[in-house]
């Protein structure tokens, strides 16, 4: 991976000012629509909490925002992130196998499963979740059929239940762990996997010392790209959910939304933001893959 | 056409539950055959080279061998046992693959530790510095394999594979990623470490230097046969067919009327000078159906002369030539030789300094020594193995 990088670099230094001015348009877009806005909400999170009804809301440095939002929604909050991370675990089992078999055994298939794939985000997003509610709904198919196996009982039910919600984040955001996943096990090179085999490595042990190894900057970026919206999500929760089931991303859209309380929205915002991207450095350091993202 | 492998030049030879054995094997893909029922016997301890242009089939043989692919039919022995469906994993044989293949996210050590490790093998670590030692890579241990050069990968690739101390070990084009003079330190360095270690060595390759230099006995594989076999001398100095005779270094192939067989000899009527064959080393004894045959002869064995001169040849010289181009490519001078029958002969002559070297447009004549000569079937194309491009 060094030796291949080593080119662009050098030929980077000797263009020297042509890398900086192809940056500018980036640049200004994310100062525009990045920095100036995540710069707001730093600040409406430390207003002052009652406002004036004179002045507006002021920013005063109210740190106290924070301990009162997590003492307020701290169920919500470890909710999200227990979801998240349940869909997040789901959706890699199911896309591993899923972007595996793609990968390797589709053939000339594998263009039109791809395509299968991704085919869903052709509908709008909320029209699939309310789609999974008709599906999930009391006295529907599923629920007959579970109710049949005795897997639920005559009075349960699949709506309104963190089955469904974590259901719907898994359905939603599985494309988004298949596409990262499918591009990294579809580069692994199969004379890699013939030469474990070669090496008296099982099938299995081959996978789990080559070709999982291999395909982790795929597991990392898969995750990631999983975890991090599905942790927000606020849809599933609100259609396929009750208020039990309530998500720090209903909490946060309920209080800008209808409660107009600025300051403890923004907080979680923040503590949202903050706590996965602790939780995402620690996840990329303990992989390892840093050097292969 | 099968044959078992002649025993010249092999270090070690044993009885018939010996070694590796191939029972007409064949490979039949989805459009055409790879493979078409082959028959050979690999001694313990030889090294053995099958040699051939891209698409004849002899990667898939090794495949075969190794397990990665599955035979049509036939059977595969190692000693007494039957490995024909043995899984890879399963199989005492071990690969050099011909991008080594390398497990990019081990380090060197780690790659060449690999096979003991799935065998839970005891004292790995003594074993792996050893090897290490052998292949000269001790203090790059620690690198990535991304981090070494062709050459060292190259011997992590063989590392890793003698590590396990394979009954057979198969060297797939192992050099083929190398420049030319990285390839020939190799080709002595593995030659060197099959010596040392005794093991067998089954090495597919396309250069046919390569296999000569290497091997104890070659088998030239063309178009899914195995068109013959024999120590590299044995292969180079009487070839059995156009297509050996051409891709094993270069021949001259003169049309002749094969008059019949006189003692230990054959005789040819080649355009009105009558050449002796050696009844060993004569393919054909009647010319077939069309009473015609191949004479061959290789270009360092035939003599030039100016017009009369006495060559160092007995029988008859062939009168009437024209050189028509001159190398001089310094060990040697290559002339082409324009014949009365039309046909041009290639001729190296060493520069030892005691012969001129002829000009073009001068007129010469041409003889050779009957033993070296040989006498192919008519009905093979005398281009055979000719402009096979020798693409890895």
């Amino acid at each position: 991976m060094k030796l291949t990088t080593a080119t662009p670099v050098a030929k980077a230094e000797r263009t020297g000012w042509t890398g900086y001015i192809l940056m500018v348009p980036g640049v200004i877009w994310l100062l525009l629509f990045f920095v100036i806005p995540f710069y707001s909400l730093v600040a409406t999170s430390l207003y002052d909490p009652n406002g004036s009804t004179y002045a507006g809301y002021q920013m005063t440095w109210a740190f106290g925002n924070y301990p009162d939002a997590l003492a307020k929604y701290w169920q919500p909050l470890v909710r999200s992130l227990v979801y998240g991370g349940v869909a997040t675990f789901i959706c890699l089992l199911l896309g591993y196998v899923l972007a595996y078999s793609i990968a390797f055994k589709a053939g000339r298939w594998k263009n039109l499963m791809l395509v299968l794939v991704i085919a869903p985000f052709f509908t709008s997003f909320l029209v699939r979740t309310l789609s999974w509610k008709l599906l999930l709904r009391d006295d529907g198919f599923f629920v007959n059929f579970l109710q049949f196996l005795h897997i639920l009982g005559p009075d349960g039910r699949l709506l309104a239940t963190p089955v469904a919600v974590v259901a719907g984040l898994v359905y939603n955001f599985l494309p988004f762990m298949v596409l990262p996943l499918f591009a990294s096990i579809d580069k692994i090179d199969h004379r890699l996997i013939e030469a474990a085999s070669d090496l008296y490595a099982s099938p299995i042990r081959g996978f789990f010392k080559v070709t999982w190894p291999l395909s982790l900057p795929g597991v990392v970026s898969g995750t990631l790209l999983t975890f991090i919206p599905a942790a927000g999500d606020y849809i599933n929760a609100q259609l396929l959910g009750s208020p039990q089931q309530r998500m720090v991303g209903n909490v946060i859209q309920n209080l800008f939304t209808d409660a107009n309380d600025y300051p403890a929205a923004a907080a979680l915002s923040m503590m949202l933001m903050l706590l996965i991207l602790v939780m995402v450095l620690f996840y990329v350091r303990r992989s390892g893959t840093e050097d292969l993202l | 056409m099968s044959q078992v492998a002649e025993n010249t030049g092999v270090r070690r030879t044993g009885s018939a539950g010996d070694g590796l054995r191939l029972v007409s094997l064949t490979k039949e893909f989805a459009n055409f055959t790879a493979v078409k029922s082959i028959d050979l016997h690999v001694p313990t301890g030889s090294f053995f080279a099958l040699l051939g242009p891209s698409g004849c089939g002899k990667t898939t043989t090794l495949r075969m061998v190794a397990g990665l692919e599955t035979p049509t039919s036939g059977q595969i022995l190692l000693g007494d046992k039957d490995i024909t469906f043995e899984k890879p994993y399963r199989r005492p044989v071990n690969t050099v693959f011909q991008n080594y293949a390398l497990f990019p996210h081990l380090d060197i050590y780690e790659n060449v530790a690999f096979g003991l490790r799935r065998r839970k093998a005891g004292n790995v670590d003594s074993e792996v510095k050893e090897m290490l030692e052998l292949v000269e890579l001790t203090s790059q241990a620690r690198k990535k394999p991304a981090q070494l050069s062709g050459g060292q990968q190259q011997r992590v690739a063989l590392a890793r594979a003698l590590i396990n101390q394979p009954e057979v070990l198969l060297l797939d084009e192992p050099l083929g990623a190398l420049d030319l003079k990285l390839r020939r330190a190799m080709q002595i360095e593995i030659k060197r470490i099959q010596t040392e270690v005794g093991l067998t060595f089954v090495h597919v390759t396309h250069d046919q230097e390569e296999a000569m230099t290497m091997a104890d006995t070659i088998a030239v594989m063309n178009q899914g046969v195995i068109e013959q076999m024999g120590a590299p001398a044995d292969l180079y100095e009487n070839p059995k067919t156009t297509f050996v005779a051409n891709f094993l270094g270069q021949s001259n192939l003169i049309e002749g009327t094969v008059k019949g067989r006189d003692g230990d000899f054959v005789k040819v009527d080649m355009h009105g000078t009558l050449a002796s064959i050696p009844l060993s080393r004569s393919h054909t004894t009647d010319g077939g159906s069309d009473g015609l045959g191949w004479v061959g002869i290789r270009p360092e064995k035939v003599l030039i002369a100016d017009v009369g001169e006495d060559i160092d040849a007995p029988g008859n010289s062939i009168p009437g030539g024209i050189v028509t181009d001159v190398s001089f490519v310094g060990v040697s001078t290559q002339y082409l030789v324009r014949m009365p029958w039309g046909q041009e002969m290639q001729v190296f002559e060493q520069n030892t300094g005691r012969r001129r070297i002829f000009n073009t447009g001068e007129s010469v004549d041409l003889s050779w020594r009957p033993e070296y000569a040989f006498l192919l079937d008519h009905s093979q194309d005398a281009d055979a193995g000719v402009d096979v491009v020798a693409a890895p």
